[in-house]
C-alpha cells in the first residue's frame, strides 16, 4: 500500500502543478487588455486561454496573451478577428495558426510520433530507476544477515568497551 | 563483474549527449509547415502602381524567389545587395512581399539602394504575411513553377545559403 503513496506523490501532484500555474485574470493595462475590453467576458475569458497557449514567435518564451510585440499584437488581432467575426472555435484556431507556424507555436506539444519521447521519456527513466532500485533492496533482503559474533569476540568486544570506559573515568 | 559499476556511467553520457544536442538545437529553426504546400495564394496592389493588382497565380509556370521585406527592417538592408547581385545574375527571378511598411517609405528605400524585385506586392496590414507564416523579416521563400513552397529561410540572406542551397534548387526545379 505504502508503494502507491510514492506513486501518487510522482505522479498526481505534478499534474496538479498544472492547475495552479494558470495566470491571473486580465487586465486592462495588459497588451492584451485593449483588444478584450469590448467582448463579452465569456469570450474575454475564452480569448485570454487560447492566447495564453499560444507562443510568441519572436520572443523568448512570452505568449501572445503578454508579449507588447508587434508580432503578437498582429495575431491577437487575427485571433479575435476569427473568435469574433468568424466564429471559429478554439481548435480551429490553432489549426489555421499551426498550419503557417508549426508546431511550434503552441506551448503544449501535441502527443504525436516525433514527441512521443517527450511525452514518455521522463516516466520510462523514473520507471527504470524505480526498477533499479526495487532490485537493489530485494537483493540487499535476500543477502544473508550478518554473522553473530563468536563468544570469544564478544569478550574481546566487552573488554575493549570497559578499557575505554575505565580510560574515560580516569 | 566490474562493468556494473560502469553503467550509471553510461546513462549518465546517454543523457548528457541527448541533453547536449538538445540545447544545441534551435526550436525556431523547425522547417515551415508550409514546406512542400502551395503558396498561399493573395491579390495585392503593386507597390510601383498601386491600381496593378499581383496575384500569387502571375508566377505559375516559373521558379521564383519571394522575399519579404519592409523599409524599418533593419536585416533586410543587410542582405539587400546580395538580392540586387543575384537578380543581375539573371538566374531567378525575384519578387518582394512589401510587409507592413507604406508606399513612400518602400519606394525610397529601393530609389536608395536598388530594386532587385521584378514586382513588388504592398502588404500593409499583414494579413499575407500571416498566411505565409511570416514572422521575422525578411524572409524568403522559393516556390516551384506549379506554386509549391519548397523552401523558407527565415531571416537575412546569406552568400553560403545562396550558393549551396537556394541556387542548386532553383536550378533543380527549373529542370
Amino acid at each position: 500500500m505504502r508503494k502507491w503513496l510514492w506513486v501518487m506523490v510522482f505522479t498526481v501532484l505534478p499534474a496538479l502543478h498544472g492547475a495552479w500555474a494558470d495566470s491571473p485574470a486580465p487586465n486592462p493595462n495588459d497588451a492584451a487588455g485593449a483588444l478584450v475590453s469590448d467582448m463579452s467576458p465569456a469570450m474575454a475569458d475564452r480569448f485570454r486561454h487560447l492566447t495564453l497557449q499560444l507562443r510568441c514567435l519572436v520572443c523568448q518564451n512570452e505568449s501572445l496573451f503578454d508579449s507588447p510585440s508587434d508580432f503578437a499584437a498582429d495575431m491577437r488581432r487575427e485571433i479575435k478577428n476569427m473568435m469574433v467575426n468568424k466564429g471559429m472555435t478554439d481548435k480551429q484556431i490553432t489549426d489555421f495558426l499551426v498550419a503557417r507556424y508549426g508546431d511550434f507555436i503552441l506551448f503544449n506539444p501535441p502527443l504525436q510520433s516525433n514527441t512521443l519521447m517527450l511525452w514518455f521519456g521522463p516516466f520510462i527513466l523514473v520507471m527504470i530507476g524505480a526498477a533499479t532500485l526495487l532490485i537493489y533492496i530485494r537483493r540487499r533482503r535476500r543477502a544473508p544477515a550478518e554473522s553473530e559474533l563468536t563468544a570469544a569476540q564478544q569478550q574481546q568486544v566487552k573488554a575493549l568497551l570497559n578499557d575505554r570506559g575505565g580510560e574515560n573515568k580516569a | 563483474m566490474k562493468l556494473k559499476y560502469l553503467l550509471p556511467l553510461a546513462v549518465f553520457v546517454v543523457i548528457a549527449i541527448f541533453l547536449g544536442v538538445g540545447l544545441e538545437r534551435d526550436p525556431r529553426l523547425v522547417p515551415s509547415p508550409l514546406i512542400n504546400k502551395p503558396a498561399p495564394s493573395f491579390s495585392l496592389s503593386t507597390l510601383a502602381d498601386p491600381r496593378r493588382v499581383m496575384t500569387r497565380n502571375d508566377m505559375l509556370g516559373k521558379v521564383w524567389l519571394f522575399n519579404v521585406w519592409a523599409s524599418w527592417c533593419v536585416s533586410c538592408r543587410e542582405e539587400h545587395p546580395l538580392l540586387v547581385a543575384l537578380s543581375k545574375a539573371d538566374i531567378v527571378p525575384i519578387y518582394g512581399l512589401n510587409y507592413k511598411d507604406n508606399r513612400k517609405d518602400a519606394q525610397q528605400w529601393l530609389d536608395n539602394w536598388g530594386n532587385p524585385y521584378v514586382q513588388v506586392a504592398t502588404d500593409m496590414d499583414g494579413k499575407v504575411g500571416i498566411d505565409y507564416g511570416v514572422y521575422g523579416v525578411p524572409e524568403t521563400y522559393v516556390i516551384d513553377k506549379k506554386g509549391i513552397i519548397r523552401y523558407k529561410q527565415i531571416g537575412p540572406l546569406t552568400t553560403d545559403i545562396l550558393k549551396n542551397k537556394i541556387i542548386p534548387m532553383v536550378r533543380e526545379l527549373q529542370g
